[in-house]
């Protein structure tokens, strides 16, 4: 058996463990992404002019600056300069979660601003505050509208995940790397590596494929009409 | 002595420079049915999402049951819409709900009312505008005239003490106005209070106790039906009704 097919054979156990580092890292981003970019969106649309121009600076900041430079602010500087400890894990997410939130938080605004301005109207005509409308009428649509840029979001940070190799972050580059440098075996490695996320991309963005099935509205058909 | 239940008084809203609601007064009557008629950018829609507030006129005062209504005030806007029901040209059923769900979700999460209670009243509801039968179904499932009538149970639901129809046909087949028209004319047979903005003059001359004719964001002309499409004093007025019978037929 040639050499390099004994070197992955060898790492794949090892590298598996990395991709479950990674895909919790990028599941935690995806969530704390969600979490903070629905509100965002919601106020960026329904909010008072202030809070809309504020959360604009929140996009352009976290969309503005490179990954690299958020990872190593957030993990060697403000977490020196604050004396906290987090782990480089930890911040991953963090810094990961925070970044997609502002581009999360795109995506939704653009499915709520595609919704029919009927909607919301009619629910504040039925007596409900902007807030119940907007959590039992506006979201429910528009999140199932966001569904495709999702997966969008989805396969683009679990590409940018690989970064956090630069903290020391366990996930599958740094891994492959590791093993990489000691075996004197790249190509193989680093094309397991390859394959490991291709897979990872795919299976994400089928499973968001068949979310996006399951919850359609009925009556609608894929095509819009 | 008729007790009027909603009065509106002096509506006006500005648009940029345009003046879309020049100071329009209404005093309406249990049991009212008043038809507002007129050409478009008249201000019939603006009048009527005036009355509820969707749009925040710039001056005026509006009584329901004699209690002035207080718009700034969150909590008096809310219970206020619960009581105005609005049916609306293209219907804006809430399309991630099926039509049962379309008339209970004001009850639930508006009203409070628990789930089967709700449930029950909404079936009740349904089968009022005879679609008990399709009421697992979507909007987008629905025929036009369908889902206006689930948009009128819906309405109905909450308990409404006056409900206000914008041009609630303008936007379905002919064959279709017949089943919404039904259910409007048994809304009013019942006592139901209503203030409507349509083109189907011969349905509001059937049915209406006031024509209202408003052109430029002013009322220019109200009487009976019979005044109105007969012996209208002011010369638009006439020349309005007469284009208008042209193309939606007779007055009677």
């Amino acid at each position: 058996m040639p050499e390099s097919v004994i070197a992955i054979g060898d790492a794949l156990p090892y590298l598996l463990e990395g991709s479950l580092v990674t895909l919790i890292v990028v599941v935690g981003a995806m969530v704390l992404g969600l979490v903070l970019g629905v509100p965002l969106a919601a106020a960026q649309v329904y909010g008072p002019p202030v809070l809309r121009r504020l959360i604009g600076l929140y996009v352009w900041f976290f969309r503005g600056i490179p990954l690299l430079v958020f990872l190593f602010l957030f993990y060697f500087g403000l977490c020196t300069a604050l004396d906290v400890n987090l782990s480089a894990f930890t911040v991953a997410i963090i810094v990961l979660g925070l970044i997609s939130s502002a581009y999360q938080s795109q995506i939704f605004r653009g499915a709520i601003l595609s919704l029919p301005e009927g909607q919301f109207k009619a629910a504040r005509a039925l007596g409900m505050s902007d807030l119940k409308a907007i959590c039992f009428i506006v979201l429910p649509q528009a999140l199932r509208l966001s569904i495709p840029g999702w997966s969008n979001e989805y396969s683009i940070i679990l590409k940018d995940s690989a970064v956090t190799y630069a903290l020391g972050v366990a996930e599958i580059m740094a891994r492959a790397h590791f093993v990489a440098t000691r075996t004197y075996q790249q190509l193989p490695l680093y094309l397991a590596a390859g394959v490991i996320f291709l897979i990872l991309t795919y299976a994400g963005t089928k499973g968001l494929r068949l979310l996006e099935e399951k919850v359609r509205i009925p009556g609608y058909s894929p095509q819009g009409f | 002595m008729p007790t009027p239940i909603l009065r509106i008084e002096n509506v006006s809203k500005r648009y940029g420079k345009k003046d879309v609601l020049k100071g329009v007064s209404l005093t309406v009557n249990k049991g009212d049915l008043k038809i507002l008629i007129g050409p478009s950018g008249a201000g019939k829609s603006t009048l009527l999402q005036c009355i509820n507030f969707l749009v925040k006129p710039d001056e005026g005062r509006i009584w329901l049951d004699g209690q002035e209504v207080h718009y700034a005030h969150k909590r008096d806007l809310y219970a206020y819409r619960q009581k105005v029901g609005m049916i609306f040209q293209d219907f804006n059923l809430f399309d991630h709900l099926n039509a049962l769900e379309n008339v209970r979700i004001g009850m639930v999460k508006v009203r409070g009312m628990g789930n089967p209670e709700a449930k029950e009243r909404a079936v009740m509801e349904l089968e009022r505008v005879g679609l008990r039968e399709h009421m697992y179904k979507y909007p987008a499932q629905l025929s036009g005239g369908q889902k206006q009538r689930v948009s009128i149970a819906r309405a109905l639901a909450m308990d409404p003490k006056v409900m206000l129809l914008d041009e609630p046909t303008s936007a379905l087949d002919p064959e279709l106005i017949g089943e919404v028209h039904s259910v409007i004319r048994d809304l009013g047979n019942n006592g139901m209070t209503m203030i409507m903005a349509t083109h189907q003059i011969g349905f509001a001359s059937s049915l209406a106790n006031e024509i209202i004719f408003m052109e430029d964001g002013r009322i220019l002309e109200r009487g009976t039906p019979e005044m109105i499409f007969c012996h209208a004093e002011n010369a638009r007025t006439r020349e309005f009704c007469s284009k208008i019978t042209e193309l939606y037929g007779e007055t009677r």
